[in-house]
């Protein structure tokens, strides 16, 4: 078979096609060929919506001349009947790399700072942005991989440069094994974009809020590069005039889509994302993107975990993934989304059709199959005129097939691409297979049984009488040509025959053969019997039943979420924070997200759930100021000492269980902050722990915007362990920088403020400095990581001279030092309730602190910066009696009240009073006791936490879990290929100084993008 | 020696003394002159056992008599009135760095807890073991009155040792020296990322690799065994520090979290006949019955940690010393690191909202502690005979809002009960004419 398809590939390149390459001399006498094809009586797949049955196609050159039903053909066209067989439009790859150069991989190499682009060249700042690039410019025809994507029924493809943030361009191109410059069916299709900055040297970004501060900041730099006269800047000009071709987005999960989105309607785009195929996991909010999709079939393979010990290390979405994934083209379809299918991702590109016949087992139809492969990607990549569809003009791309292109055992005969033909399976040959008798001398008495399939026969050899055997053979066939050998054993050694097809009708083949003892032979074989393939095994009908998606995708997801609830609960001690104070025997109503009263013998309005509290306590949710919970892709940007453009709600994260486990502790909101890595951080976002909604919808309606800052050892990257003399260190290095960097910072921003004031957008926005003339106008609010006194003083006074305002030190350790200071300039204080000793900045903090402070009249709270602790902030504020004897009712407000009040959410949170929001915890016990448990905790009068509901979902929880892992095994069983457990994709725990690792900034490992649990809890550093 | 390293010089220098400072008037107690009564107390034995209007009284470090009411005779007596308050075992510590660091990160100068190498039988903590740390004081405060300096890192980390908190020097704060050898088991499961193979060579299992290590730890072990049967040619000091584990005069201490782990830990002990304690245990509850037939102890590493997976239990770690309890494991309890190792209590306490009686909580870090540690003769509970190792508290000390404690006896002496934290705190209340709560 493979000679066939090399004798045929080389037909094709010795002679030159008819229209091209007109500046190329020729060597020799021109071969310039007509290419007229008449392909006749075949069922012709015009598009997904039409076909013509018994219809004639005409081929001239690289076009399609005529497609339709009783054409005539003229003369000169090589007439080919395809009896029957179908022809479909050639199909298109929406997304590849081919022909181009792997990127070259780059280590991640700490010890190398690169601040901005060493690249040589008329450039952007950062290597991340290469609008520059364009596939066209590197593109080389590849034949292997081009024949594998031909296999699979592929004419075209795009292909691009997968590197980078902004990839620069792709191209459109056919699969034909021509010269470079045959091939291109658009030179500049798509402009590329990711998240992952890929091999780019540039420092900055290191994460994903990084990175999407970068795309948002390249938008700005490049509307104002429009009006600017001053400078020359290759990837700006490029980035402008790519904006009019379809902008195509990569992203790794369901998330990334949302967040890219959001970027695309900021800016009046609308992108095209290629997915990694979780989208069924929140389709609708897919669908409320209005976007088009490119989406994988590389659907992961079962795990290996009979042992149910193993088996934990699979986590529940991985689980849950296996089961669904293959639902996801469905699910698209479904939902009315249109989107496009590609091969790329896939292991092994054999696993196309099982896949995508697999997805189509679970819904996936075959008209948006065949959509989603040709008109669909056609039209996304603006080559609709050339692709898609078999249409006179269009390039002549397209498939014969011997049956219905998605029934399983078709075949795939031959793959036209412009006009030149690709044998893939022949299909004009005699099929061999049947029983023949063999005659000849030394032969008798034998029979030979053909087997197998046209390009894979097998042969098995009986000999009957006195030496009666059984034999395997083996059996060539080349075109006409026929080649067998076996062995009968007596005499013991090969028969071998070289024959020929003697004859169609009735078949036989005749030959020479030798026998073992080296003697020559004619042999005949005439067909006797047809082949009689065993019966097959009834198919089983693969289990397409499977679990529903669960909101977020997680442990304790919801299938539906919980609602909101009208609430009495009677009897309990009631925390309010307010003047009544604590309250005992009391009763609480809470309705329509609000709390609606507080006080004695309330009665239920109708409808009213009433809920004995009985020995129990309520009190307010919890608040925490400093937390890291629910972000991906990195919590620090600190490849810089100013990033104030990145925004930890650009990468907000709602499946991470850490929400849930909150809850579970009693908090309900947390503010979640960027790292310390630098002196001047990201903006933070306020969140609620509504467990299951999406990212935006975690946010805090209308909190005023906060922002992180730092002092301190992790700020002059003291324990980073950066060798002294490492050439472009970072500034600061020491506390005296950080001042600097932050009257720097600050003179930057008025600056740039008095200019916009003057010049308006002729001045370019910066992001960066947007956000400090924010904190100069006190829209946007300082929460700073801080230890010692010495530089805590420090920014008090820059912030004095400079004319702006700390609302928080956060951590604080020695604010018990600098307590008074605090006070006069009404700055809140938000602590740990007793961590010291774990770095030298901290030898002198104690757990008095928060006492000291709040006595001297600092508005003060604990905080956690630890999902581990995060759970139990109650008992934190208990410290707060432990050391300094706080009356309780003011230690509980270390954690509720407080923290709200220095977030200016404390018109909504808490308290208990009526009209503020219905975020409580119901408590066994004193909420400030080790011996308290969470119940019941409520946000915005939704229950999210049951302690009695959550024992009931962690029993369907292991249900389901062995149900998929029973469904697994049956998989393996049946000879799934499948993969070792790997310890499950576990979210990175961050602190505030985790540095990110190097999972996110590789350039295609998509997959791995979720750092894997590093399981070390022992030490977290604060 | 350069103007930088001179400046940093006199910096350190400075620092010292202003700890030192901070430490200065913290002095050991002398030894016990006096009988001690304690009256008008509920008391918890450690055991269990709660006696409501209770009295102890111990004399020349060791408790002489214990029960309800009053005592007999209280003449000579020093007699302390603690009616309403609590009177517990003093909290026992295990498997801490507790005196080994002094500062975390950032001052390699004042962390000894990890040697380098993988095989450090011979290290011994003991006598890093630093007694004018200022962390210890912090600890004692909250009722800690015994530690297990112990070493970190390695395979095999070293020898660790039992101290009292209360001590001129380490000679003196010796408890009970070397009484274990503490072992990382392999971890069996891939944890990090996986690491790509260097081209052309196979990668290498998380399996193959803990095999190899394992086939390291089984032929160490033997060697030691046959080392320890017969007089040697050569001395090795690795062996000799393994000699006790042979003759029942040291255990070897396991942290192992998973399930597997502790199984393969558990079988070792059991055919090289070695007594093994399990530390860490985070998955013990799944292989609970393999612990209890083989009656080998589980030191659990926090309660107020993180669930081990996604998908367990939110409150598993909570939940853990009760599952021990109810298999009928022997299970103890320890904090992290050294400084938060003060909220021991409160770790203990934890799992009462969680099913296990206050009294059992308390028996983890008292009796159970003890027991693991192979010290429960002489502490751990208050018994009669036993050293008086107790502490007297306002209110419950297993929860944050009533613990108070007011004073503490270490082998009968009076210690002293300030730490570098109440000095700071009265230094600063009085700077702002605030009143400090102590």
């Amino acid at each position: 078979m493979k000679k066939f398809l090399l004798i045929s590939l080389l037909a094709l390149c010795v002679y030159r096609p008819a229209h091209a390459q007109e500046t190329f001399p020729v060597n020799g006498t021109q071969d310039i060929r007509p290419g007229l094809y008449a392909f006749t009586n075949a069922n012709i797949v015009v598009s997904a919506g039409q076909t013509i049955t018994n219809g004639t196609l005409l081929v001239k050159d690289r076009l399609i001349e005529a497609v339709g039903h009783n054409l005539t053909i003229p003369k000169g066209y090589v007439t080919i009947d395809l009896k029957g067989k179908y022809v479909y439009p050639g199909l298109v790859d929406a997304y590849t790399t081919y022909g181009l150069p792997e990127a070259p991989r780059q280590s991640f190499n700490r010890g190398a700072i690169v601040p901005v682009s060493t690249k040589p060249g008329a450039f952007g700042w950062n290597e991340a942005i290469k609008p520059e690039m364009q596939a066209k410019m590197i593109f080389h025809v590849d034949a292997a991989k081009a024949e594998e994507l031909k296999r699979n029924g592929f004419g075209a493809v795009q292909t691009l440069i997968h590197d980078g943030i902004d990839r620069g361009t792709s191209a459109v191109v056919s699969l034909g094994d021509e010269r470079d410059n045959e091939v291109f069916i658009k030179d500049e299709a798509a402009a590329q974009y990711s998240f992952s900055k890929g091999t780019a040297a540039t420092n900055y970004p290191s994460s994903l809020m990084g990175s999407i501060a970068l795309l948002r900041q390249t938008y700005y730099d490049a509307e104002w590069y429009k009006s600017q006269k001053e400078e020359y800047n290759i990837s700006l000009e490029e980035f402008n005039r790519q904006q009019n071709m379809p902008q195509v987005f990569e992203v790794s999960d369901q998330l990334n889509v949302l967040r890219a989105d959001k970027i695309a309607k900021e800016f009046g785009k609308q992108y095209i994302f290629k997915t990694d195929g979780d989208e069924y996991r929140r389709v609708d909010a897919m669908k409320a993107t209005g976007s088009s999709f490119i989406i994988p079939v590389n659907f992961p393979e079962p795990y290996d975990i009979e042992d149910p010990l193993d088996a934990r290390n699979i986590s529940y979405d991985q689980l849950k993934n296996w089961e669904l994934a293959p639902t996801n083209p469905a699910a698209l379809e479904k939902a009315g989304i249109k989107f496009a299918i590609t091969t790329f991702g896939l292991q092994n590109s054999k696993d196309f059709w099982t896949n995508l016949r697999t997805a189509m087992d679970y819904g996936l139809s075959e008209k948006q199959a065949l959509m989603s492969l040709t008109e669909i990607p056609a039209e996304m990549l603006g080559v609709s005129d050339k692709v898609g569809t078999l249409a006179k003009g269009k390039l002549a791309n397209f498939i014969i097939t011997s049956d219905d292109l998605f029934k399983k055992d078709n075949i795939i005969y031959e793959n036209w691409v412009e006009g030149r033909q690709d044998i893939i399976s022949r299909m004009d040959v005699t099929d061999l297979r049947g029983s023949y008798s063999l005659a000849g001398d030394g032969l008798a008495n034998i029979t030979l049984k053909i087997g197998g399939t046209p390009g894979a026969y097998d042969l098995n050899v009986q000999r009957t009488g006195a030496d009666s055997v059984r034999a395997k053979g083996n059996i060539t066939r080349n075109g006409d040509l026929v080649t067998m050998h076996f062995d009968l054993k007596k005499p013991a050694g090969n028969i071998r025959l070289s024959g020929y097809i003697s004859s169609v009708l009735p078949l036989a083949l005749s030959g020479d053969a030798v026998l073992p003892d080296g003697t020559f032979t004619r042999w005949t074989a005439t067909y006797t019997a047809p082949f009689t393939p065993s019966p097959a095994k009834p198919e089983q009908k693969p289990d397409l039943a499977v679990g529903p998606v669960v909101y977020p995708f997680a442990p304790y997801g919801n299938t539906e979420l919980p609602k909101q609830e009208t609430v009495l609960f009677k009897n309990a001690t009631i925390w309010t924070n307010e003047k009544e104070g604590i309250l005992q025997n009391a009763d609480l109503l809470i309705e329509n997200g609000k709390i609606k009263a507080v006080g004695k013998n309330l009665s239920a309005p109708k409808g009213a759930k009433v809920v004995d509290a009985t020995g129990k306590h309520i009190s307010p949710g919890i608040v925490d100021e400093h937390s890291h919970i629910a972000v991906t892709g990195g919590v620090n940007e600190g490849t810089q000492a100013v990033t104030s453009e990145v925004r930890i709600g650009d990468v907000l994260d709602s499946e991470d269980i850490q929400l849930y486990r909150q809850l579970a502790g009693g908090v309900t909101t947390s503010h979640i902050l960027h790292g310390s890595a630098n002196p001047i951080g990201g903006q933070t976002m306020l969140i609620k722990h509504r467990w299951g909604v999406l990212p935006e919808e975690m946010k805090f309606e209308g909190a005023p915007g906060f922002i992180k800052f730092a002092l301190g050892e992790n700020v002059k990257q003291s324990n980073w362990g950066i060798p002294e003399g490492t050439p472009n260190m970072r500034f600061p290095q020491t506390r005296m920088g950080v001042e600097q960097v932050y009257v720097d910072a600050f003179t930057r921003a008025k600056e740039y403020e008095a200019a916009r004031a003057v010049k308006g957008n002729h001045v370019r926005r910066d992001l960066e400095l947007d956000a400090l003339a924010e904190i100069l106008n006190d829209t946007r609010h300082i929460t700073c990581h801080s230890y010692v006194q010495s530089e805590i003083n420090m920014l008090m006074h820059v912030a004095d001279s400079m004319g702006f305002k700390v609302n928080t030190f956060t951590h604080i350790l020695e604010g018990y030092k600098v307590a008074d200071k605090m006070k006069a300039r009404g700055i809140a204080g938000s602590t740990f309730s007793d961590w010291w000793a774990y770095k030298m900045e901290v030898q002198e903090a104690i757990p008095y602190n928060g006492a000291i402070m709040h006595d001297v009249g600092v508005t003060t709270a604990f905080n956690s910066d630890d999902e581990e602790m995060a759970r139990r902030l109650n008992q934190e504020a208990g410290k707060a009696v432990t050391y300094g004897k706080e009356p309780e009712e003011e230690a509980l407000k270390f954690v509720t009240l407080n923290p709200a009040k220095m977030l200016h959410v404390d018109n909504r949170v808490g308290s208990l009073k009526p009209g503020k929001d219905a975020d409580i915890v119901v408590w066994s016990a004193d909420p400030l006791s080790i011996y308290a448990v969470a119940e019941k905790t409520y946000v915005d009068g939704i229950k999210y936490w049951d302690i009695d509901e959550d024992a009931a979902k962690q029993k369907a929880l292991k249900a389901d879990e062995s149900r998929i892992i029973q469904k697994m095994i049956a998989a393996k069983n049946k000879g799934a290929a499948t993969q070792r457990p790997d310890g499950g994709t576990r979210r990175p725990r961050y602190t505030c100084d985790t540095i990110e690792d190097d999972a996110y900034v590789v350039a295609d490992d998509y997959n791995g993008m979720r750092t894997k649990n590093t399981d070390d809890q022992s030490k977290n550093q604060k | 020696m350069n103007m930088k390293t001179t400046f940093l010089s006199i910096c350190g220098l400075l620092l010292g003394i202003s700890i030192a400072y901070g430490q200065a008037n913290i002095s050991p107690a002398p030894p016990q002159t006096k009988p001690v009564i304690i009256t008008g107390a509920t008391i918890h034995v450690g055991n269990g056992q709660v006696i409501n209007n209770g009295y102890i009284a111990f004399d020349k470090g060791k408790i002489t008599a214990i029960g309800e009411g009053m005592p007999a005779n209280t003449n000579g007596a020093d007699v302390i009135d603690a009616t309403g308050k609590q009177v517990y075992p003093g909290f026992i510590c295990p498997v801490t760095t507790l005196g080994l660091v002094e500062i975390e990160e950032g001052a390699r100068g004042t962390v000894d807890d990890e040697e380098t190498g993988e095989f450090n039988q011979n290290v011994r903590s003991i006598i890093a073991y630093n007694t004018d740390s200022k962390v210890i004081p912090t600890v004692r405060s909250n009722g800690i009155l015994l530690a297990q300096p112990t070493p970190e890192g390695g395979i095999i980390s070293g020898q660790s040792s039992v101290v009292q908190l209360d001590a001129w020097n380490w000679e003196d704060a010796a408890y009970k020296t070397d009484i274990a050898l503490h072992m990382n088991w392999p971890v069996l499961r891939a944890t990090g990322r996986r690491r790509r193979a260097a081209p052309g060579t196979p990668e290498e299992s998380q399996e193959e690799h803990q095999q190899k290590e394992l086939e390291a730890v089984n032929s160490l072990f033997s060697e030691a065994k046959a080392y320890a049967e017969a007089k040697p040619a050569v001395i090795n000091l690795r062996f000799e520090a393994m000699k006790g584990l042979f003759n029942g005069t040291k255990k070897l201490f396991v942290n192992a979290n998973g399930a597997k782990e502790i199984v393969q830990a558990v079988n070792f002990g059991k055919k090289l006949g070695i007594p093994i304690v399990i530390v860490g245990g985070k998955e013990s509850y799944l292989v609970a019955d393999v612990l209890k037939s083989n009656n080998v102890p589980v030191i659990i590493t926090e309660t107020q940690t993180l669930p081990y997976r996604e998908d367990d239990d939110v409150y598993l770690p909570y939940k853990l010393p009760k599952i021990l309890q109810d298999a009928g494991v022997t299970y103890g309890l320890t904090g992290i690191g050294f400084w938060r190792q003060r909220n021991l209590p409160f770790e203990a306490g934890e799992a009462v909202g969680y099913g296990l009686s206050k009294e059992q909580a308390l028996s983890m870090i008292t009796m159970n502690n003890a027991k693991i540690l192979g010290i429960d003769k002489t502490t751990g509970t208050l018994e009669a005979g036993k050293d008086a190792n107790l502490f007297i508290s306002k209110g419950d000390a297993l929860d944050m809002i009533t613990i108070d404690v007011q004073k503490a006896f270490i082998q009968g002496r009076d210690i002293n009960l300030d730490n570098l934290h109440k000095q700071l705190y009265r230094k600063f209340a009085a700077k702002y004419g605030i009143k400090a709560n102590l």
